[in-house]
């Protein structure tokens, strides 16, 4: 068709959302290795999850995060304000870990083990076990009317939705209320309120995420896979399309020479995208989307099983794999780049000196807080000064501490210098030191005051303070 | 504030809200839609940008946000105008719930008390030697006296220069528990007017000072103590014939060798020349009644009880032998 420049052409125009309405992705089940392991991980992290609450340890909850008084018990530690360096610690050795595993493997988090994709999975199984497979669940949905068939069904699925819900609420309040307890509570209805808010809120978020909002989730809230590309590089074993193989892409029959038809082993038929639980088409390339579960090279395996091609049309493959034709044995070692060592380095630095410091931390901590008033002078001229320890026994067994004096001689201790510390307790201890006269400059001197336990010479731990001497 | 103080101000910041609320929604609706071209087939083309171009040639693609994410934004706005309502924030308006931080603050209070309440008033019950000898009032006690106390009398109670001692049996208003409770409940005001004048030269004051000494067994020189013994007449009006002072107007007892502004002759001197003041406050008001209760109970204690005997004939003694603060001289 011509189109004469000069003569305007009067468009129809009409008005359009930039927004775009979400589309159902009802993924096909499949199975193979990639699901398999898939669920594996299911069940591990389930099983963790929903059973570590019900662990005891010593007469309490193994895992305990109580927030009321502020310890914080993991098995046989017990973490408390004070050690709020760990959690920095956990925090910065789950994004080392997670650096390391992106830049080797890619989206294997978002595939295996993020919550939202193991959610997701669970109940996708309730769905399937209600609705249906792909094709029933879409006939389900098109159906003009609501059918009873279909509201009964819809029913069920929600219930079953809402029940796996509330049990991730409740055994999630368990962490932070002791969960035997709670049981009793919502047995005879005595939950407290701020129990009840987050049992129904992260049991909300549950349902929410993992049965509406899903692949949503994923492409527009989560920000790991707006910086997937800072952190893949082309040796970052992928999801990937072996588009020379599969190109070009068509159906054909089976018993078909291909390569004289002029095409690739991609016999087009869409299971790839199928099963995709974000819902994207691998053979466009590596996307954000994508969130590295391998469901398509299963899916793909099979129908290349069938027609009696290779298997790896879909594999997880590197850039450089793909384009210098590396084996196997080129790609690991490739993993062996200077990223993946430094990543490795740190983490296991960081690791190696989380865990000394875990073995070496002193069940005994204590500040030194002088008293704010004038210093003392008795009879014969010595000095004292008072002082309140404020101690505290981190551990969940008595002690019996001692405390000592350094640093001016002659200087003592002349109230109480021995006492008991109950289990994981803290207290105020008032104590008085007295320095002979003359044994130290006027002004601020240094001293040094030690609190160790009487039975166990490893527990000791030394704070300055500052001795006042009147002009 | 007084500027701000008329209405006017109130409903201008009022719409000044209002209408930056209003117009982020007319913002969001106008720039959510776009003209577009139908195509030959008489279906919408797809919009690739969004039409902006900077710099000549840089376009906006178009990456569409769904749907659900602009309502989230509406819904915002809506939730904005619900809070401004229930909780009130457009200018002076309070709200329809009638919230504020003070009445938080207050259900907070009522809270603690009604959760801690029983076991203040099963204390305040109780007489103050009984409680004195429960170890959980006496924990209770303890922290309100690191809190309330320690500034002056010390964290261990044993005070300092000008702040008395509470772990000794020597009481300038007495130590028996109700005069304890009375005086953390009006608190005390000492006070020894200059007495050089009464007494005469500043010979006579180092005559009476040395007398003072004499008392309780002090080194003195003891033909200045027999000078000052006669000047001494104007003292024992307060401190009594013997110097052993009156708790009924908290004159401190000479004849001990406990001194709250230290024993030296030199600070007796000064005593005498300018007087001393001092001043306990008053807690009634302050402090609930019954943690003043429990206060008294553990002031007596340190004293007398005999759980705290061993702590205490120690600190009796060291504390016993605070004459003198070269501070002073």
């Amino acid at each position: 068709m011509k189109i004469d420049p000069n003569k305007k052409v009067a468009y129809q125009e009409i008005e359009q959302s930039l927004f775009e309405t979400q589309k159902k992705i009802y993924p096909r089940a499949i199975s193979g290795y990639f699901a398999n392991v898939r669920w594996l991980m299911v069940w591990f992290t389930q099983i963790l999850f929903y059973g570590t609450a019900w662990l005891t340890w010593n007469d309490r909850q193994a895992v305990l995060f109580d927030l009321a008084t502020r310890k914080f018990y993991i098995f046989g530690l017990v973490f408390w304000p004070q050690d709020f360096i760990y959690l920095a610690v956990v925090l910065i050795i789950s994004a080392l870990m997670l650096f390391l595993v992106t830049a080797v493997a890619g989206r294997v988090f978002c595939g295996y083990a993020c919550p939202q994709s193991v959610y997701t999975e669970m109940f996708m199984w309730i769905e399937r076990k209600i609705e249906g497979d792909r094709s029933a669940r879409i006939k389900l949905d098109q159906l003009s009317c609501p059918s009873p068939r279909r509201i009964a069904l819809k029913a069920a699925k929600h219930s079953a939705w809402i029940a796996l819900a509330l049990w991730t609420g409740f055994t999630f309040v368990g962490y932070f209320t002791p969960i035997r307890t709670l049981t009793f509570e919502v047995l005879d209805f005595s939950l407290g309120p701020w129990e009840l808010f987050w049992i129904l809120f992260y049991g909300l978020a549950t349902y929410g995420n993992a049965g509406w909002m899903r692949e949503q989730v994923c492409k527009y809230m989560c920000p790991y896979a707006r910086f997937q590309s800072a952190m893949f590089d082309k040796d970052t074993l992928t999801v990937t399309y072996d588009s020379e193989r599969g190109e070009k892409r068509g159906s054909r029959s089976k018993q078909a020479d291909y390569k004289a038809l002029g095409l690739g082993t991609c016999i087009d038929c869409h299971i790839c995208v199928q099963v995709c639980p974000t819902g994207i088409d691998i053979r466009n390339g590596l996307q954000y989307e994508c969130i590295g579960c391998a469901l398509c090279i299963d899916a793909c395996d099979q129908v290349m099983d069938k027609m009696e091609y290779p298997r790896g049309l879909i594999r997880y493959t590197t850039e450089h794999a793909l384009s210098e034709k590396l084996d196997r044995h080129g790609i690991i070692q490739r993993m062996l780049r200077p990223r993946i060592l430094v990543y490795t380095g740190i983490l296991a630095l960081i690791i190696l000196v989380s865990i000394l410091s875990l073995t070496l931390r002193s069940p005994l901590k204590f500040d030194v807080i002088r008293d704010r008033g004038l210093p003392r002078v008795t009879e014969n001229g010595s000095i004292d000064n008072v002082y309140r320890l404020q101690i505290m026994n981190t551990e969940e067994q008595p002690h019996h501490y001692i405390i000592e004096i350094s640093g001016i001689p002659g200087a003592t201790i002349i109230s109480d210098a021995d006492f008991d510390m109950p289990a994981a307790t803290t207290k105020v201890i008032p104590v008085r030191i007295r320095v002979p006269a003359g044994s130290a400059r006027k002004g601020s001197n240094k001293i040094i005051l030690v609190v160790r336990d009487r039975d166990n010479a490893a527990v000791s731990v030394a704070e300055k303070a500052a001795f006042l001497i009147p002009h | 504030m007084a500027d701000f103080n008329n209405e006017w101000w109130s409903i201008a910041l009022a719409l000044v809200v209002v209408i930056s609320m209003l117009a982020c929604g007319i913002l969001l609706w106008s720039q959510s839609k776009i003209k577009v071209k139908i195509g030959a087939d008489g279906k919408p083309l797809p919009v690739e940008t969004t039409g902006h171009v900077w710099d000549g040639d840089l376009r906006e693609n178009n990456n569409p946000l769904p749907g659900w994410w602009m309502k989230l934004f509406y819904g915002t706005i809506v939730f904005g105008f619900a809070y401004l309502l229930l909780y009130g924030g457009l200018g002076s308006y309070k709200g329809l719930l009638g919230w504020s931080e003070v009445d938080e603050y207050k259900a907070e209070l009522k809270a603690g008390d009604e959760q801690y309440g029983p076991l203040f008033q099963k204390f305040l019950a109780m007489d103050l030697p009984t409680v004195a000898k429960d170890p959980q009032a006496l924990e209770i006690g303890e922290r309100l006296f690191l809190n309330t106390c320690a500034q002056c009398h010390g964290s261990d109670a044993q005070g300092v220069k000008g702040y008395p001692n509470l772990t000794d049996k020597d009481w300038l208003y007495g130590g028996d528990p109700q005069t304890i409770l009375a005086t953390l409940h009006e608190g005390r005001n000492g006070f020894m007017p200059p007495m050089a004048d009464a007494v005469g030269n500043a010979d006579d004051v180092l005559n009476v000072a040395n007398y003072v000494l004499s008392l309780s067994g002090a080194a003195h020189d003891e033909a200045k103590a027999q000078l000052g013994k006669s000047k001494f007449a104007a003292c024992a009006a307060c401190h009594g014939e013997d110097g052993k002072g009156n708790q009924a107007m908290g004159a401190p007892n000479l004849a001990d060798k406990i001194w709250l502004y230290g024993g030296d002759i030199n600070n007796i001197v000064e005593g005498i020349n300018k007087g001393r003041k001092n001043q306990m406050p008053a807690y009634n008001g302050i402090i609930d009644e019954d943690k003043l209760h429990l206060l008294a109970a553990y002031v007596w204690s340190l004293s007398n009880n005999p759980a705290n005997g061993a702590q205490n004939s120690a600190a009796n003694e060291s504390a016993s032998k605070i004459l003198t603060n070269p501070a002073s001289k």
